[in-house]
């Protein structure tokens, strides 16, 4: 489609670059101590976003000459990324980390990111999808380091950098190599070069793709790409850890499944029920052995933290894992899998950050031994914490537990080569459980049981955290609807 | 009434939100409303059991709902001659162990609101017909037996509830694995009703890495069946877990959880996969040995009295898995003996009822001195009988219950499960009756060491046993003794299932080469 019929299209994006403008005008004529007003203004935004997502219809089309998709598939992103963007954003009110800074230009930063994975969500053009790339990358080098009197995170924000900046130049030398190889920087002119290409590029192409995959396990903080992830999610504000382990990472997800699907893929790819791979890419082998090195690793690593919020970041590697589990399947029950656990990530693992920032500003840290007793103490916060663990380990009847089973079930499904992934993630729930059973067990079992009830004073925190449990309690035993609307969310862009 | 499964299952649920509403300082009412609802549940259980058609071997009191149709997900619930004596088991036990939970003081209303989730759990997996129904109960028990023996249990509370814990969960992926496979390979359903017709063909000459699938789906749901049971190796969470646990939910964890497993196992393994009976039951026949041996010979080395009763439960639980074992006797093969392999399924059913009576008892009892005393230790007592006159019988009828004594419901299944495996293991068997033997030797030297020789000066002036452990203990007495001189109520309750159950095995398996 060309680029001035593409805009009837492409209102969300236009509304949210609105909202980014507006809010850094906004943010000009407030004082410091009310420049977190600036929120109300980006949520407003994002709001409109949204009904422009459900008015647009679904449409399926490419926009501004094939370089970004309108498909169901990029709407169910962009709706998990504005539901983010926003429950971080209500979150951020009751940080005490932000508490000393001027936070008008974080709240816009925020709506920067949400529009660069919209990008990513959508992206079928590989300059595109670097384009979204450094979007996303730099408002996260900027937010990771937004503490800028705290040592911890300006760390994370040079790490990030540094890790970023490597990644993305290694992506791009992929990227290169596979224009060389296809003269195409479209997905689908590549996939259609690629099925011409001879064997004796094959080295090339297992290279490039190779390369391309540092970039996107970075993104997804995949097993060897992760090393990055602990330090920055511990030095970053904790509102933003929240956000960093939920929102690109299901955006890096939904672009890893369009690019290596529909560029390395057949030409059924995302459009049948399976498909496999052209030429000789050992590509489900690869994915398959990434994904049990990331689920071991990142779960065997939360197991030795003394830090809630360490362990959380470790524990979202593994997170990352379960869901790479289904991408060698090259099936649409595979990327069903993880779209639905993503859609029960976002609740529980936000939910489990929000009660970290919570306890963090009631009792100063955010170690086990802070939530020593906690469940006597705040027995509603311990009760929702005590949710998200036992969800985010993935026991019935809690969302997580449907996740893994869809997941699970994918790879089951896929054939008898691939139980193996099977056993290791079955294996690797039972690692996860021991270390978010420790939460619960320093929250009842240990420290003094309080005879005073303390509850949240803030309507708004009791709201959020209401919020994110009652889906991760109902969707654990009421999922048809979410299925269905998961489903019907699958329907990708296939090229003209 | 329709529903009277489904009011069975969830009215333990009403009692949890009905005490949730009540301020945590009103403990008294707390209690009575656990209590009331318990004896609501078994007033339901034993109304159930009066309409119940025992003649008939299939499934009754079916229910059926709409739950996800876009994964062939139902709610189905029945009941047939297997489930319906551990649904009474539950009930009655649930509804004991409120009493016994008395004298809980910390934290009441959360020990009464986990304690009837765990009711509901363990009665949904007994009554469950769906597959994912099944596996969500299967682990909603989990949870609130973590924080019973992680929060209320003793010093080494917090190390036994987390063993148990990883232990259960493992065995439970492996099943929810074994689930997957049976759903993609025999049809994507989970109603078991179906796949117990299904199951059986499907899987024929499948093989998985070059081996049978039905054996590679028979492995992984026996170990996960395996660890709750538990069958040796996996009981070392056993002894830990019952020592640390409160009185009352030793009393269940004995009494129910670890018959869930050879439930299991007899529901599922037995009836969907009978090819591979034919191939396990030697292995199962030796492990049921080793599990006999090596309980009796652990229970014998005990000084702690809490943890020889845990032990005798391996023990015990080893004559179920020989009784099961002895299934394949009605085939060709091995000699066309219905009746063998009738008294030993039947035997092997009714070991598990008399399990949970017997065992419960011995808990209740254990909990009853250590409330008095303090400690478990068995040579630190001595001459208890002149002060406990009452107590000492009780714990000798009970003793006698558990080492087998003739006139005692022990008595009568093992005798039936010995009988039973005699044509098929017949070495095994006679190896087995050594077990009888140690289990006299440990009961009776710990009798003799708590009741009889010098008395004890320390405890001069222990109080005798009250009305309300009275009342707990009397229930199970009497059924012990009924049980054991007049077994025929039981075992017809039991039978036309278990001719359905042994039919099913017999002519569905052993036909594919799986040997």
């Amino acid at each position: 489609m060309s680029n001035l019929n593409s805009l009837a299209y492409f209102w969300p994006e236009l509304i949210l670059t609105v909202t980014v403008l507006a809010a850094i005008v906004a943010d000009l004529f407030y004082r410091k101590e009310e420049s977190f007003k600036v929120a109300w203004w980006v949520l407003g935004g994002l709001l409109l976003t949204l009904f422009a997502i459900r008015i647009g219809g679904s449409a399926v089309t490419d926009l501004f000459m094939g370089t970004i998709a309108l498909d169901p598939f990029s709407e169910f992103f962009k709706i998990l990324v504005l539901i983010s963007t926003a429950a971080v954003i209500l979150m951020s009110f009751n940080s005490n980390e932000l508490k000393d800074y001027r936070v008008g230009e974080y709240y816009s930063i925020l709506a920067i990111m949400a529009f660069g994975l919209f990008l990513m969500a959508s992206a079928i053009d590989v300059l595109m999808v670097y384009l979204a790339v450094e979007v996303v990358s730099i408002m996260s080098f900027f937010l990771a380091g937004y503490l800028k009197k705290n040592p911890h995170s300006n760390e994370a924000s040079l790490k990030y950098v540094i890790y970023g900046a490597f990644s993305s130049g290694i992506m791009l030398y992929g990227l290169s190599i596979l224009f060389g190889l296809t003269g195409t920087t479209k997905f689908f002119g590549m996939q259609a070069a690629i099925t011409n290409l001879g064997p004796d590029s094959n080295l090339a192409l297992i290279l490039s793709a190779v390369f391309i995959l540092v970039g996107f396990g970075y993104k997804i903080s995949a097993v060897p790409f992760h090393f990055w992830t602990p330090d920055v999610y511990e030095g970053s504000p904790t509102t933003i850890t929240a956000y960093l382990s939920v929102a690109p990472k299901a955006a890096g997800f939904a672009m890893l499944i369009r690019f290596f699907n529909q560029v390395f893929g057949d030409s059924n790819a995302l459009a049948s029920e399976s498909w496999s791979t052209i030429n000789s890419i050992p590509w489900p082998q690869l994915m398959g052995i990434l994904a049990a090195a990331t689920m071991t690793v990142g779960n065997l690593v939360a197991i030795q933290q003394n830090s809630v919020k360490r362990m959380l970041a470790y524990s979202s590697i593994a997170h990352a894992g379960y869901m790479m589990m289904a991408l060698p399947l090259m099936s649409k029950a595979g990327v069903f899998g993880i779209m639905i656990y993503l859609l029960m990530y976002l609740f529980m693992n936000l939910g489990a950050f929000f009660v970290v920032i919570y306890v963090q500003g009631k009792t100063g840290g955010e170690d086990f031994e802070n939530f020593d007793g906690l469940g006597w103490k705040m027995p509603f916060v311990g009760v929702v914490m005590t949710l998200f663990m036992f969800s985010l380990t993935g026991l019935p009847p809690t969302a997580g537990f449907i996740g893994k089973f869809y997941l699970f079930a994918a790879v089951i499904e896929a054939g008898t080569q691939y139980y193996w992934l099977a056993f290791v993630g079955a294996l690797n729930s039972v690692v996860s459980l021991y270390y978010y059973v420790r939460v619960v067990k320093h929250m009842y079992l240990s420290g003094e049981r309080s005879e005073t009830v303390d509850m949240p004073t803030s309507n708004l925190v009791t709201v959020l955290l209401l919020a994110m449990s009652i889906p991760t309690f109902i969707f654990g035993w009421y999922f048809g609807p979410v299925a269905n609307w998961v489903s019907e969310s699958l329907v990708i862009y296939q090229g003209m | 009434m329709n529903h009277l499964l489904s009011w069975i299952i969830w009215l333990p649920i009403i009692g949890m939100v009905a005490i949730a509403l009540i301020p945590r300082d009103k403990t008294e009412l707390i209690k009575q409303v656990a209590a009331a609802v318990s004896g609501i549940q078994l007033a339901v259980v034993l109304y159930l059991w009066r309409t119940f058609d025992a003649a008939n071997g299939t499934f009754q009191f079916l229910e059926r709902a709409e739950w996800i149709p876009s994964f062939n997900i139902t709610y189905i619930l029945g009941v047939d001659g297997l489930s319906l004596p551990m649904v009474i088991l539950m009930a009655l036990i649930g509804f004991l162990g409120v009493f016994v939970s008395w004298n809980i003081n910390r934290a009441v209303k959360g020990y009464f609101s986990l304690f009837l989730l765990l009711n509901t759990g363990v009665m949904g997996v007994f009554l469950a017909l769906d597959f994912f129904l099944f596996y969500i109960f299967w682990e909603v028990m989990l949870l609130p037996m973590y924080f019973l023996i992680g929060m209320w249990g003793g010093p080494q509370r917090e190390y036994a509830a987390i063993k148990f814990f990883l232990y259960t969960l493992f065995g439970s992926v492996l099943i929810l694995i074994a689930i997957l496979a049976l759903y993609f390979t025999c049809g994507k359903t989970f109603d078991m009703l179906v796949l117990m017709e299904t199951a059986p063909t499907a899987l024929n000459g499948m093989l998985w890495w070059g081996m049978s699938a039905i054996k590679v789906i028979w492995v992984l749901l026996f170990i996960g069946f395996a660890i709750k049971v538990p069958v040796f190796p996996f009981h070392t969470w056993l002894p830990l877990a019952h020592v640390e646990a409160p009185t009352a939910i030793s009393v269940i964890l004995a009494g129910i959880l670890l018959k869930l497993g050879i439930y299991g196992i007899l529901r599922i393994n037995y009836t969907m996969l009978p090819d591979g009976v034919f191939w396990f039951a030697g292995a199962l026949a030796v492990l049921g040995l080793i599990n006999v041996i090596w309980g009796a010979m652990c229970a014998l080395a005990q000084t702690d009295l809490k943890k020889l009763v845990a032990y005798s439960s391996v023990n015990h639980m080893g004559y179920a898995l020989l009784g099961m074992a002895a299934v394949i006797a009605a085939s060709g093969m091995h000699g066309d003996n219905l009746i063998s392999a009738q008294a030993g399924i039947n035997g092997a059913v009714f070991q598990m009822f008399n399990h949970g009576t017997i065992s419960a008892m011995l808990f209740i009892l254990v909990g009853v001195i250590y409330d008095r005393a303090h400690h478990r230790d068995i040579d630190g007592f001595g001459g208890l009988a002149s002060q406990m006159p009452i107590y000492t019988g009780f714990v000798a009828v009970a003793f006698f219950a558990g080492l087998g004594l003739p006139m005692f419901s022990g008595f009568v299944s093992e005798a039936m499960i010995l009988i039973g495996a005699f044509p098929v293991f017949k070495a095994i068997v006679v190896i087995s009756t050594l077990g009888i033997l140690l289990n006299a030797a440990y009961f009776l030297w710990a009798f003799q060491r708590i009741f009889f020789g010098p008395a004890n000066e320390k405890y001069n002036d222990l109080p005798e046993i009250n009305n309300r452990e009275l009342f707990t203990l009397i229930p199970l007495a009497v059924i012990t003794v009924i049980l054991g001189v007049y077994p025929r109520p039981f075992l017809d309750l039991v039978a036309a299932t278990m001719n359905v159950l042994i039919d099913q095995v017999v002519s569905l398996g052993g036909l594919a080469s799986v040997m």
